[in-house]
């Protein structure tokens, strides 16, 4: 029946299993993906109110529109845009994740490079050591810097053991932006590793060989044809870094100091600390404003390979 | 190409910036001295505290139950998502279906857990197990129709064509010879869902109730309170159980592709 079949042509009759299939992820995640969003926005420009839930005009059904219009309430916003540190932590977010990419970027392509070109029978384990980071806990890979970068850490210790640093002198890392960049770059290194690697594999390299050939140097033959074939992994790496970054919550909290401002953060100290939560309903709007194009981008990347 | 010595020490520095912190706090949880620094000489002490340290073993659990029913409950939903994906070129919404499978791969956590809150605050269901469970599924589901899905692009159909032509139902041949074939991919998309709930610390944290504090939260707690050598042990722990989880599952995987070319080969002879 229908259910495996995708085109009219072969149709083998009506079924209800076959839209059940479309069916239940789709009802799922509308209620549970997009309806929240429609939420988020709501309560985003509504009043806080101290109680509990904390804000005031609470979820009715979806009454009517002119009511919803008439309660609309841009105080939230305002208030952020009064406020320079929500602008600086806004910044200063999308700053940080720029750089992060752009230094996961230096740091990924030469080791994507360097496993595509291994031999083919090394390279599954290769693939294997790449992802096996990933696969545990992104909070113990967080956890496990701050016993390294530490005043009294294991740098700390290893740069006196072998005389770059005074018995007396500590390395002043922890709790800096450098710390940041740091758990960042570790942390989403496989991110950024394994899509550049599936677009640099793929790779004819048949090409390189004609440029050698006919006498162009490795280096040029590089930027000619290597890196504009694998852009395709450039956007795709870069766009599964950059947005997570920009709303990254435990690197900056546990590695970076009190002046490192994200907008994760942020919200983060409004929704749990300061329990203000249409003012983190709104900080949660404007931080996804600021990633609907990377999204965008991710998506169609997304929809070529697929 | 060839390896150049430019390769082996990109790849050395590289595995080597990736695995040196796992490793270090490996071996400090069998540290007998509490300071990072001061190697103690090999104790299980930590270990031992942290079994009886009940906060901890409680939220253990907690993780573990959460765990296992989202990434089952993940599981089932991403792969009719990745069905749906694959087998159904035209539907209504198809469009925002897909936005909705690949957007959650990239939404910053602080965003999808907030929201998701809030939607349990606005229907008036309290916080607590069962809504980071549906949580957790939202998330993990888009995983699994990602990993499945590529394994469905690939898939030989005649198969499955084969079977309805001889008159067998549907279901059952999706039961019979689609389920068997995707299994692989199937059974990855689960181990996959299963290390990102026991992962996640942000969605959890906004989702989660009394009596429902999973491992992450606690272990957040702990480490904003400092580096102690308890932490290490149940890290130390948790990073065996995943490595010994992933190998065995990349040598089974491995055999069942190998097993499932050989039995296509075989087939192809046959037919001829």
């Amino acid at each position: 029946m229908a259910s495996v079949s995708n085109d009219a042509a072969t149709h083998r009759g009506p079924g209800r299993a076959r839209w059940l299939v479309v069916l239940v992820p789709y009802v799922w995640l509308l209620l549970f993906f997009v309806a929240p969003f429609l939420i988020i926005l709501k309560i985003s420009l509504s009043d806080t109110a101290i109680s509990m839930p904390p804000y005031t005009p609470v979820f009715e059904g979806f009454g009517a529109i002119g009511d919803f219009i008439s309660e609309l309430d841009f105080e939230n916003y305002v208030f952020l845009t009064d406020d320079p540190l929500y602008i600086q932590a806004y910044i200063s977010s999308l700053r940080i994740a720029v750089i992060s990419t752009l230094l996961l970027l230096l740091i990924g392509y030469p080791m994507a490079l360097a496993m595509a070109r291994a031999p083919t029978s090394i390279r599954p384990t290769l693939v294997m050591l790449v992802i096996l980071p990933f696969w545990t806990s992104f909070l113990i890979r967080v956890y496990a810097w701050i016993g390294i970068l530490k005043p009294d850490g294991l740098l700390t210790l290893l740069l006196q053991t072998i005389g770059l640093m005074g018995p007396d002198d500590q390395i002043q890392i922890f709790r800096t932006d450098t710390a940041v960049f740091i758990g960042i770059v570790y942390s989403y290194l496989p991110f950024m590793v394994l899509p550049l690697y599936s677009a640099l594999e793929k790779m004819d390299n048949t090409l390189l060989e004609a440029a050698n050939d006919l006498g162009c140097p490795p280096l040029k033959a590089f930027w000619r044809i290597t890196f504009p074939l694998s852009l395709p992994g450039v956007i795709a790496g870069s766009m599964i870094c950059f947005i997570p970054i920009t709303g990254e919550f435990v690197i900056p909290d546990l590695l970076g100091g009190a002046d490192t401002l994200m907008i994760g953060k942020t919200l983060w100290t409004e929704f749990f600390g300061n329990r203000d939560w249409p003012l983190a309903s709104a900080v949660a709007v404007i931080l996804l404003l600021a990633l609907v194009v990377p999204i965008m981008i991710f998506q169609n990347q997304q929809k070529k390979v697929a | 190409m060839k390896s150049s010595r430019f390769d082996i020490t990109v790849l050395t520095l590289g595995f080597a910036f990736l695995y040196i912190p796992i490793v270090i706090l490996v071996v400090y949880s069998f540290n007998a001295s509490r300071l990072v620094t001061v190697w103690g000489g090999f104790s299980l002490h930590w270990y031992a505290s942290m079994w009886s340290n009940e906060g901890l073993m409680d939220a253990a659990w907690v993780t573990a139950r959460v765990g296992v029913l989202s990434a089952t409950l993940g599981t089932v939903l991403g792969t009719l998502a990745a069905l749906a994906l694959v087998r159904f070129q035209k539907f209504p919404g198809r469009m925002l279906f897909s936005g909705m499978i690949y957007a959650p791969l990239v939404m910053p956590e602080v965003i999808t857990g907030l929201s998701m809150l809030l939607l349990f605050v606005a229907l008036g269901v309290d916080r607590g197990f069962w809504t980071v469970i549906i949580a957790h599924t939202t998330f993990t589901m888009c995983y699994v129709a990602i990993v499945v899905q590529s394994r469905l692009l690939t898939f030989d159909r005649s198969l499955e064509e084969a079977a309805l032509d001889l008159g067998c139902p549907p279901v059952k041949t999706f039961f019979k010879i689609t389920l068997p074939l995707i299994l692989p991919a199937v059974v990855a998309g689960w181990m996959l869902a299963f290390t990102l709930s026991l992962d996640d610390l942000v969605i959890a944290s906004f989702n989660t109730g009394p009596g429902a504090t999973t491992l992450p939260i606690k272990i957040y707690s702990q480490v904003r309170l400092g580096v102690t050598p308890e932490i290490n042990a149940i890290c130390t722990i948790l990073i065996g159980l995943v490595t010994i989880g992933v190998i065995v599952a990349s040598l089974s995987t491995k055999r069942a592709e190998i097993r499932r070319i050989r039995d296509e080969h075989l087939a192809q002879r046959q037919g001829i």
